[in-house]
């Protein structure tokens, strides 16, 4: 796996006519989360990244996450559009991509902690849910 | 719906799950800039935060900031937000005509008096009130009723944040901003032509979670505006290393080189476009390949020809690029205040655009 280079040039594209300059931030991002898997590792301390606020040239997003690869771990949430989280190869490192209803990206996160807070069970769902089974077994008399 | 729930109670009404909400507050928080800690603060606010009325005035105005804001994509996140305020008046999207609209408007204005959000669209015209009126009343007669209740006014689009188009030199109607009509109320300038419509929908949940935005010196909320279209520009790499294109169909132009040359107004426009993007998210105009017009910015039309390049770049830009991105930033600043002298003075100049600078033979 090459972390350095040009990643993602366009077809046709020599040294002297260059399509696709790299910003140079995928490197420093492998690096954060270096530190923040450190922190996590010795203190507990969770930590995200939000990637939309970060420029990055046409191909780079797809090359760190092409570094970060795939874990054990991959779940698709069906929420208002779908979002999908998936642990990395990096256990504790997570990637957390929310999509739209029109199937196109509005958020991208990379997490360290033991499980991002979207895949936890909410208490207000739940509770929603305990009133539900409630009237659920009262109308079919299994109470 | 009852305008005394809270916002979370409304969205749970709506089936909308907290999975759902805790989706909206992570894409809300990276649309607001914030970093991503702040999501929980983001989601225990709104979540208590009431449904506020809100009061939309359309003046001189094209529509395109609502068409904006209605058609960011059917049932989005968005539209999460916008059925949990009460939209109480809006001329276009309101079923209730005539009598009845004006009714609605001020019943909404009595019963939620200093405390309703007004929002305005449109410029209006100060040379002669009976250039725009609706049901007879004047644009700023309307507008001055309207901003004495409200709790706070957001200027949607370049119009209502600066007179905008109509305020384009002759200015026939003597079109002027909310801002230079009324001085006692804060006013959040969220300009564009049109505005992005996360942006819109962005001001009104940092509204509800923590009250007025921080706003630069033209009023608009920092978190939005704060950095220039060429600081985040995914071309800037190319400025940096002076890859220019010189043309709309030369070689650098279909290798997706800056467009600095062909009069992209990046370097001194603060907009969210390069991040948020348009339709959806797909592009935004450089990514089309045509420079930015600036449209965020006051008097965007008079300020010399789209196509023309406030300044050259010099020639020592690619070699400062060595330097790395820290002297690149350096140099878009130098560049970028250049720029805005030169804007400034073409503006005074009210230079006009010819068809050579529509054919760009310079």
């Amino acid at each position: 796996m090459t972390v350095h280079g040009t990643p993602g040039a366009s077809p046709g594209c020599g040294s002297d006519t260059p399509c696709n300059i790299p910003t140079g931030n995928v490197v420093p991002l492998l690096h954060e989360i270096l530190h923040a898997l450190e922190r996590w590792l010795d203190d507990g301390e969770e930590h995200a990244i939000d990637l939309r606020g970060i420029p990055m040239a046409p191909g780079e997003e797809d090359h760190l996450i092409e570094t970060l690869g795939e874990g054990e771990i991959r779940a698709d949430l069906s929420l208002t559009g779908r979002s999908v989280v998936l642990e990395t190869r990096f256990p504790a490192v997570w990637l957390v991509t929310h999509y739209n209803t029109d199937d196109t990206i509005i958020g991208r996160f990379i997490e360290v902690c033991e499980m991002p807070a979207i895949l936890k069970s909410q208490a207000e769902d739940a509770r929603a849910g305990l009133e539900y089974l409630e009237s659920l077994l009262s109308e079919n008399n299994l109470q | 719906m009852k305008k005394d729930q809270t916002l979370g109670e409304t969205l749970r009404r709506q089936g909308v799950s907290r999975r759902s909400f805790l989706k909206f507050c992570a894409t809300t928080a990276s649309l607001m800039a914030l970093p991503p800690s702040m999501i929980p603060v983001i989601a225990a606010t709104l979540e208590k935060a009431r449904r506020p009325s809100v009061i939309w005035l359309s003046f001189q105005e094209c529509t395109g900031c609502t068409e904006s804001i209605t058609r960011s994509s059917s049932a989005s996140i968005e539209d999460l937000i916008f059925n949990a305020i009460s939209l109480d008046y809006h001329h276009t999207l309101q079923a209730a005509s005539g009598s009845a609209a004006e009714q609605a408007r001020e019943t909404a204005m009595q019963e939620n008096h200093g405390k309703y959000i007004l929002v305005v669209d449109g410029s209006i015209p100060a040379a002669n009130n009976g250039y725009s009126t609706i049901a007879g009343i004047s644009n700023f007669d309307m507008l001055k009723e309207a901003a004495e209740g409200a709790a706070a006014i957001v200027a949607v689009g370049s119009c209502s944040s600066f007179g905008g188009i109509p305020h384009a030199n002759p200015n026939p109607t003597g079109a002027v901003s909310v801002s230079d009509l009324i001085k006692d109320k804060p006013i959040v300038n969220v300009p564009g032509c049109p505005p992005i419509p996360a942006v819109i929908t962005g001001v009104l949940v940092q509204f509800l979670t923590f009250g007025l935005p921080d706003l630069d010196h033209l009023g608009r909320p920092k978190a939005f505006y704060g950095q220039s279209i060429h600081d985040r520009c995914y071309r800037r790499p190319f400025y940096d290393k002076g890859l220019f294109a010189d043309t709309f169909d030369d070689e650098g132009a279909r290798k997706g080189w800056c467009l600095y040359k062909l009069g992209c107004k990046g370097p001194t426009t603060y907009n969210a476009c390069a991040t948020e993007k348009w339709n959806d998210g797909t592009s935004f105009p450089i990514q089309s390949g045509h420079p930015c017009l600036g449209c965020s910015e006051p008097d965007f039309w008079d300020a010399g020809s789209f196509y023309r390049s406030l300044s050259t770049p010099t020639e020592n830009i690619g070699k400062a690029a060595v330097y790395g991105i820290g002297a690149g930033l350096l140099a878009g600043a130098v560049v970028g205040s250049v720029q805005r002298a030169r804007k400034q003075s073409a503006v005074k100049a009210h230079q006009r655009v010819t068809i050579d600078d529509l054919d760009k033979e310079s």
